[in-house]
């Protein structure tokens, strides 16, 4: 059963689908290898019109840590991103599970509120966010990242928990309760581990879009130490000259982990997303 | 137990059926009111201020110098570029959410079939949604450089193009690039929304299609289109709010420059903010009300809100 049948071949359609699909992805991953040999571009080499530099120029990486912000930026970049995870995540659960578990009064007007804020952008409100944090003197402030990075990501965490939750049987909990595990002891040893997919996936996108985001980083701190990393990275766009080559050293490392992280949760976003928007 | 357990009961929440039962007497409040208060002081609270700040004189530095009345709404309609970058922004969303859209059905199609390294190639569609699109754009206007930008000397080398090109310092090549670096980080989510579509269509179904004598196109026209339906309308709302607002890629590329002659709304927004933030306010309330009339049209027209649910 398990053995391969003698003789098998891989059919010509089988083999153009594969062919197509590693083209397109080699295309899309091209962008961020270019990314990575300019990194490793000497200064001197910067200019010349070749695929890949006659020298690679590790020491990029080093200095560019050395003699800028960027260590500052990434400190921000992983006190906002893990921040907002958790006060999202802390945030979203109950509402997610009681919203999936009880008709309350409200309940519509509720999920409305939350659909409604998936549809605004912090783009489209930068001048308000600003206005509010300028008057309330927080602006340059981790904790106002945090805040609003916790805000725009909450809608899609109590999406996908609510529909990861509202799969669970109530029975199971029904019999956990009979078992005497209380209330909390229900939630905790019942309904988290159930609901554990549904949890990583909001955790990982949390943390992922609150890692990339730009627009509030660039509008509510405007102290370079207080920045971001990708706002750091984008202040290498002088007015007159571009680093390239320490500017990707930095982004290198911004994308990196990232991709990685995504790639760990692949198999989950398809589902995710199924929970997301068949439920 | 017999005492406790109706307490217990009426404390539990677990009853889908109980509609508008108050388990517990504080009711929904411990378990929503922080998500509610979160959505309040940061979502909310700046629409407020916004719309406020549009009626107001302030100073670059801050200083709220009096009421400004219709004045900022006034002063935006006389901006010369507000005409273009109107139709800048509605031409851009149209293209990049409908080549997206129209790729994302090939791209999810493939993708979803058997081949060997299927995982590594889904890996490798996976990078542009990871990483940052404000990195990606910045990316593409490192490879567009005129003297050393790989896309120049590739494109060059093909025999493409006679020599280099200052692609992104002029408008009308500098939107192409913009729509096609908008459609490249767009499309991984798209296609993933899709793909998850195509696996709740049946295998069964298609086996009876084939039964019956449809060709893989009919079948795909008659049955998978059809089917995708509720996937392809998200896609289609998300990436119209995503678009629309798209600041990464064209800040990234181009700034909105020369002068706003690349800029959608919301870049212009931002390029306004530096010398008139009460102007810039005006800009983002019409700019607010655009998305929430293009998002209730649109679901107007697919007739979305209501059934069912």
């Amino acid at each position: 059963m398990t053995a391969r049948p003698p003789g098998r071949r891989i059919r010509p359609r089988t083999l153009v689908v594969a062919a197509v699909a590693w083209l397109l992805a080699a295309v899309f991953l091209l962008p961020y290898l270019e990314m990575a040999v300019t990194a490793l571009r000497p200064a001197d080499e910067l200019r010349d019109a070749t695929y890949l530099p006659r020298h690679f120029a590790w020491s990029n990486f080093v200095d560019v840590w050395r003699d800028s912000t960027l260590g500052d930026n990434l400190k921000v970049t992983l006190l906002v991103a893990g921040g907002s995870t958790v006060l999202a995540l802390l945030v979203a659960l109950p509402a997610a599970y009681y919203t999936a578990r009880i008709r309350y009064r409200g309940r519509k007007l509720f999920l409305l509120l939350v659909l409604v804020t998936q549809m605004f952008q912090p783009t489209s409100l930068l001048v308000g966010l600003y206005r509010e944090f300028y008057q309330l003197d927080m602006l340059n402030s981790v904790w106002t990242l945090i805040l609003c990075n916790a805000a725009f990501n909450l809608a899609f965490a109590v999406w996908i928990l609510t529909a990861y939750i509202g799969s669970i049987p109530v029975e199971l909990e029904e019999a956990a309760m009979i078992d005497g595990l209380g209330q909390l002891g229900t939630l905790r040893r019942v309904v988290l581990p159930l609901a554990l997919p549904g949890v990583v996936t909001a955790l990982i996108f949390t943390f992922i879009s609150a890692w990339n985001e730009f627009v509030m980083g660039l509008t509510l701190s405007t102290a370079p130490k207080s920045q971001p990393l990708t706002v750091g990275i984008n202040g290498f766009i002088g007015n007159y000259t571009v680093e390239w080559n320490y500017l990707f050293a930095g982004s290198v490392v911004a994308i990196v982990p990232v991709v990685v992280l995504f790639a760990v949760i692949e198999r989950h976003v398809v589902s995710g997303l199924t929970a997301g928007s068949v439920k | 137990m017999s005492l406790n357990s109706p307490a217990r009961k009426a404390s539990r929440p677990g009853r889908r059926a109980s509609t508008g039962s108050r388990p517990g007497r504080l009711g929904p409040l411990p378990w929503i009111a922080p998500a509610v208060l979160l959505i309040l002081c940061v979502v909310l609270w700046p629409v407020y201020e916004m719309v406020r700040t549009s009626f107001l004189r302030i100073s670059t530095s801050g200083f709220v110098r009096g009421s400004a009345g219709l004045d900022k709404y006034r002063k935006l309609f006389g901006e010369a570029d507000l005409g273009h970058v109107l139709i800048s922004t509605v031409v851009w969303t149209l293209a990049v959410v409908g080549l997206t859209m129209l790729l994302s059905l090939g791209l999810a199609q493939l993708f979803n079939q058997r081949f060997p390294g299927r995982r590594f190639a889904r890996w490798a569609l996976i990078a542009p949604w990871a990483a940052s699109v404000l990195m990606t754009a910045i990316g593409f206007r490192w490879m567009l450089n005129q003297t050393a930008g790989v896309l120049n000397t590739a494109l060059t080398d093909l025999g493409l193009v006679d020599g280099p090109r200052d692609w992104l310092g002029d408008p009308s090549t500098a939107w192409p690039w913009m729509v096609f670096v908008a459609v490249f980080v767009s499309l991984p989510f798209t296609t993933y929304t899709l793909l998850a579509g195509l696996q709740t269509v049946p295998g069964e179904v298609y086996e009876a299609a084939r039964v019956d004598g449809a060709s893989p196109w009919q079948a795909y026209l008659r049955i998978t289109l059809p089917l995708l339906r509720p996937a392809f309308l998200v896609g289609v709302v998300i990436n119209l709010i995503n678009v629309f607002n798209s600041f990464p890629v064209i800040w990234g590329m181009t700034q909105g420059g020369p002068g706003s002659a690349t800029a959608t709304t919301t870049v212009f927004m931002y390029q306004l903010k530096t010398t008139d933030i009460g102007e810039s306010a005006a800009m983002s309330v019409v700019n607010f009300a655009l998305v929430v009339l293009m998002v209730l049209v649109f679901l107007k027209v697919s007739r979305w809100n209501g059934e069912e649910r």
